[in-house]
């Protein structure tokens, strides 16, 4: 159980970000129709941010079928990247179930707090990191929905940069211990920055991003002395 | 598609997909070291793309988002924990807003 309170707690950080974005997500889906308890139900089965955004805009323009299908392969790719490395990270004998349930849950957030872990990573932390941050997700989209615009903007603001402070807390560490990572993330800040303006959504320019800084990481600096 | 619901069920089972099919099917561990070495960087790149500019585009004005980079970063290197310097974020750009906004 220790393993399970310690996600909960590494989870809180998580949860209080996901709350802030999940409000905003709220107001939006507010305008295209959705009630609170929709609104919840979304969330809750979904728990994609970019992906969620996508599928209200989908609503909003009367998408059909295969484009909300190659909408949500395009807003959510990067998850089979992230699920192909969190495989790695998971027991070798850990049962089909216990994957099927970790996969519920496979965000840019709860990932970064997976890999963060040294070694393999419990099963028990991961559940206990979704177990606070799914009902915040959930709960912060239905509150959109219900109170609008009525919180302050102060408290947005602030609570928007929890989920940055953990990405950099994930970051910075691994860059302080290997070169080659540092000048990666110091590279992507540059081409990130760079190409904000190009007419692709967030999550499309770090899909983009990400496959090719990585591939030519991989390709230039192969890590032959890999542990675990 | 007249069911608003019925995009969110498309989006559910599409994205579930994606999630679990990496984590059922590949078990064992890969031995390609171009692999391996992609996999291994894609976090901290993902990480990165997405903390750079968003962080400064979140709040209200850019400052408070520089202010909460520099002190993320700076206090992750001196390992502080990741509740630490989530908190220690928020905590700044509340105070930069409070004097600038």
């Amino acid at each position: 159980m220790t393993e399970f309170k310690r996600g909960m707690k590494d989870g809180i950080p998580i949860g209080m970000g996901y709350f802030a974005v999940a409000f905003t997500l709220g107001i939006m889906a507010k305008n295209v129709g959705l009630s609170p308890i929709q609104g919840f139900v979304t969330s809750a089965l979904i728990n994609a941010s970019a992906g969620e955004y996508a599928c209200f805009m989908m609503m909003a323009s009367h998408g059909t079928f295969w484009q909300m299908v190659m909408m949500t392969l395009v807003s959510n790719a990067r998850y089979f990247l992230m699920s192909f490395s969190l495989s790695q990270k998971l027991d070798e004998k850990l049962s089909t179930w216990q994957r099927m349930i970790i996969g519920f849950d496979v965000t840019d957030e709860l990932f970064g707090l997976a890999i963060n872990q040294e070694g393999k990573v419990p099963p028990l932390f991961l559940y206990g990191a979704y177990c606070v941050a799914i009902p915040c997700w959930a709960s912060g989209t239905a509150l959109g929905i219900i109170a609008g615009n009525t919180l302050p903007l102060r408290l947005v603001s602030c609570l928007s940069v929890a989920l940055y402070g953990m990405f950099l807390a994930v970051i910075v560490p691994a860059s302080k211990k290997d070169k080659v990572v540092c000048a990666l993330v110091l590279t992507s800040f540059l081409l990130s920055y760079c190409t904000r303006n190009l007419p692709f959504s967030s999550g499309t320019r770090t899909l983009i991003l990400t496959i090719v800084i990585s591939l030519i990481a991989a390709i230039v600096f192969p890590r032959r002395e890999m542990d675990e | 598609m007249n069911n608003l619901m019925s995009y969110v069920w498309i989006m559910a089972i599409v994205t579930y997909l994606i999630r679990v099919l990496p984590l059922t099917l590949v078990r064992k561990p890969i031995k390609n070291v171009t692999i391996r070495s992609f996999l291994y960087y894609v976090p901290y790149v993902t990480l990165a793309c997405m903390t750079f500019p968003a962080i400064i585009e979140a709040t209200q004005i850019p400052a408070a988002g520089i202010v909460a980079l520099v002190t993320g970063i700076v206090l992750a290197w001196k390992k502080a924990s990741l509740f630490q310097v989530s908190m220690a974020c928020c905590l700044m750009v509340f105070i930069v807003e409070l004097i600038l906004v």
